[in-house]
């Protein structure tokens, strides 16, 4: 496929988009468990929240990490295609 | 054969779209939130496949991916691929029957043949340059076991396709609800429709994603879980107060489930009726070397990588990720005995059929219910279905290539452009998926969905194991032996299953061995049940239950398939040496690691690998 030189966008920068929108959404279920905890076991660790800040962070590093950039030709080769 | 005509039935049955199940239900309710999540996924997941189009024109593009991949991409679909909800589901339900020697699948059985997989076994596939291991068998040996191993492989992905299908309709209804239908068509249907629009490519991105979704997903079950219990230890101590109400059929000397190796000395002091020698020989030798080294679905993820050491090192970073997802499949499984109140049971028993009890599939989306509020559970949900798509979508995948360019091209239509092919494995893409739904139904029958796809790997790809491995080590090994091993080696399994299930005797001699309410159901052929008087030849125990007798099962295949295909090769007439260059040990020029820096080389990676294997066996001993 490097032989078709265009602007492509990698798996990485799918799977960071998909997991920020995530992230803002269980980060909000987890700030409204704050007030109202689910009916689950454990729930004053309030797991939902943490683990929806951890995945916005892994969400937004990956998106910015691997943003389509011009210079990526081959794109399923991912970031490592980058400086060769 | 009452049973084989009414499985055969059932399999119809569905085509009409009119079956009845029963599930217990868990009465979940998904927030909008939860909707949301889902519903991202499914728009992502048909916006990349419409997006990947562009990029599958050739048939290198459809069904090889162009072999532009990098190591990290090959590598996480390499083992993403095998990391199906059907893995998860399987393996925390099987942990939740049999015991942490469940966790051996992922150790012993799956690190030696993964690293021997990228340090021996890459180069040649790589090398020769073929487009599936059935084509190996072409270039080895010739077009007859080419046919027949194509043959095999395409019943087997189209029945592993539909496990993956019925697990998630099952799985949806008992979560949500679901109608069974309802699931089967919108997967297939999205399913069928990216696959056929970006081929491999697109396979292989949805296996990248599903990989995340998998781990994230599901590694706050055990997180929480083991807070809940107050630790490992404390989890240790509410299973061994709760296993003789979970398990009662169980004697107290065998109720150990916590050893890996501690308890496997005798087939009478486990709950599976394991016995050492059948994990060495079935699930370390045979399965795992037969499943990670020749079952092309995974070995294609690999060949996608765009040289030979990304292909090795890819495999090896695939092998790290194995060694954890005991994490996020076996402690489940452990926590479910610990934690759940209510005793699950085997998918085929007369409570679970009639909806009135949980099954032991039901472990991971009950821990799911159990710790995840709003939010988490739809992510949850997701991954679930994420990993039963990327399924369905990796076997497809596999059966458009394997038609297509070992079936169709060499067989039916040798000369046409590539163009066609392309066209061919897109209509087989579609096709695939509908002639799956068919098999989806025989899975009623097992007791768990990891017993019908470990079967169904012990009957076609540990034989397919033996020729490919004899071909590439061995010069002497001829075409007719490649042939006569594999046909023998799926004829000698597919025999003991039947063996083990048919019941010659009247029902009232198997008192000894099995309970009342089996006897009264007893067939003269029973897929449900094992005649425990056969099952001592193939075992050499009456105890053994559903996995160790496939593992043994295993050791038999292998063995038969071995002995035909050294016995036949020093009978026949070997390919002359010349035909033998980049296909066989000693006539292949493999490519020298000596320029890489040691943190590229994969031996070196290979056997850090193994050394954190091993330390971790004697760790859980």
């Amino acid at each position: 496929m490097s032989d078709k030189p265009q602007r492509t966008i990698t798996i990485w920068f799918f799977v960071g988009a998909l997991f920020a929108v995530y992230g803002v959404l269980i980060t909000g279920c987890g700030i409204y468990g704050l007030f109202h905890p689910p009916e689950v076991v454990k729930a004053e660790y309030n797991v939902t929240l943490w683990w929806g800040i951890f995945l916005t962070v892994f969400g937004v590093v990956f998106t910015i990490r691997f943003w389509p950039r011009k210079e990526q030709l081959t794109g399923e080769s991912g970031g490592e295609t980058k400086g060769k | 054969m009452n049973a084989s005509l009414q499985a055969l039935s059932q399999m119809a049955m569905l085509a009409t779209a009119e079956v009845e199940v029963k599930v217990k239900q868990l009465d979940v309710t998904l927030t909008p939130v939860d909707m949301v999540i889902i519903a991202l996924y499914f728009a992502l997941v048909l916006g990349i496949g419409f997006y990947l189009k562009k990029f599958a024109e050739t048939g290198e593009d459809f069904f090889l991916a162009g072999r532009g991949m990098t190591a990290w991409v090959a590598g996480l679909a390499f083992i993403s691929t095998n990391l199906g909800s059907q893995e998860t589901i399987g393996y925390s339900s099987s942990t939740y029957q049999h015991g942490m020697l469940m966790n051996h699948a992922y150790w012993i059985g799956a690190i030696p043949a993964i690293v021997f997989l990228s340090l021996v076994m890459m180069p040649f596939y790589h090398i020769c340059r073929t487009h599936s291991v059935p084509g190996y068998l072409r270039l080895r040996f010739s077009e007859a076991s080419r046919s027949l191993s194509g043959l095999s492989f395409l019943f087997m992905t189209l029945f592993m396709s539909g496990i993956n299908m019925f697990g998630l309709a099952i799985v949806m209804k008992v979560i949500l609800g679901w109608d069974l239908n309802f699931s089967i068509w919108v997967a297939s249907i999205t399913v069928a429709l990216y696959v056929a629009a970006g081929g491999l490519l697109s396979a292989i991105f949805n296996e990248v994603l599903q990989f995340f979704l998998i781990w994230f997903g599901f590694l706050m079950v055990p997180v929480v879980g083991l807070i809940e219990t107050g630790g490992w230890d404390g989890m240790v101590q509410r299973i061994q107060t709760n296993i003789a109400q979970i398990h009662p059929d169980i004697p107290a000397k065998a109720a150990d489930y916590m050893s890996m190796w501690g308890a496997m000395g005798d087939a009478s002091t486990n709950p599976a009726g394991m016995h050492w020698a059948a994990i060495v020989l079935g699930w370390g030798l045979a399965i795992s070397f037969g499943y990670w080294t020749t079952d092309f679905l995974v070995v294609q993820r690999v060949l996608t990588a765009k040289d030979l050491p990304s292909a090795q090192n890819g495999t090896i970073i695939g092998g790290f990720f194995k060694m954890l997802v005991p994490i996020i499949v076996i402690v489940p499984g452990l926590l479910a005995l610990a934690v759940l109140s209510e005793p699950l049971l085997p998918q085929n028993h007369e409570l679970v059929k009639a909806g009135e009890a949980y099954s032991y599939n039901d472990v991971l989306p009950l821990l799911l219910k159990r710790y995840c509020g709003p939010g988490l559970l739809g992510l949850g949900v997701t991954s679930l279905i994420a990993g039963f798509m990327a399924g369905m979508a990796g076997n497809v995948s596999a059966f458009a290539t394997v038609w297509t360019y070992d079936i169709y091209r060499p067989l039916i239509n040798r000369n046409a452009s590539d163009k066609h092919y392309v066209t061919m494995g897109r209509i087989c893409s579609l096709l695939g998926i509908f002639i799956s739904i068919g098999a989806a139904y025989v899975c009623l029958h097992f007791e768990t969905i990891m017993a019908l796809s470990q079967l169904l790997f012990v009957m076609f790809i540990v034989p397919l194991f033996v020729p490919v491995i004899l071909g590439m080590l061995w010069k002497r090994a001829t075409a007719p032996a490649a042939f006569w091993g594999l046909l023998s080696g799926i004829l000698v399994c597919l025999g003991m299953y039947l063996f083990v299930h048919w019941f010659p005797e009247t029902p009232e001699s198997y008192a000894k061995y099995l309970t009342a309410e089996k006897i009264a159901a007893l067939q003269a052929w029973d897929i449900d049940t094992m005649n425990p008087k056969h099952l001592i030849y193939i075992t050499f125990s009456p105890d053994t239950k559903d996995i160790p007798a496939n593992v043994w099962m295993a050791v038999w295949t292998f063995t038969t398939t071995v002995v035909v295909v050294v016995v036949v090769s020093l009978f026949t007439k070997p390919k002359p040496i010349s035909e033998l260059k980049n296909l066989c040990f000693g006539e292949t020029d493999i490519p020298s690691h000596a320029h890489l820096p040691w943190f590229k080389k994969p031996a070196f990676w290979g056997f850090v690998l193994l050394g954190i294997c091993i330390v971790l066996n004697i760790i859980f001993w």
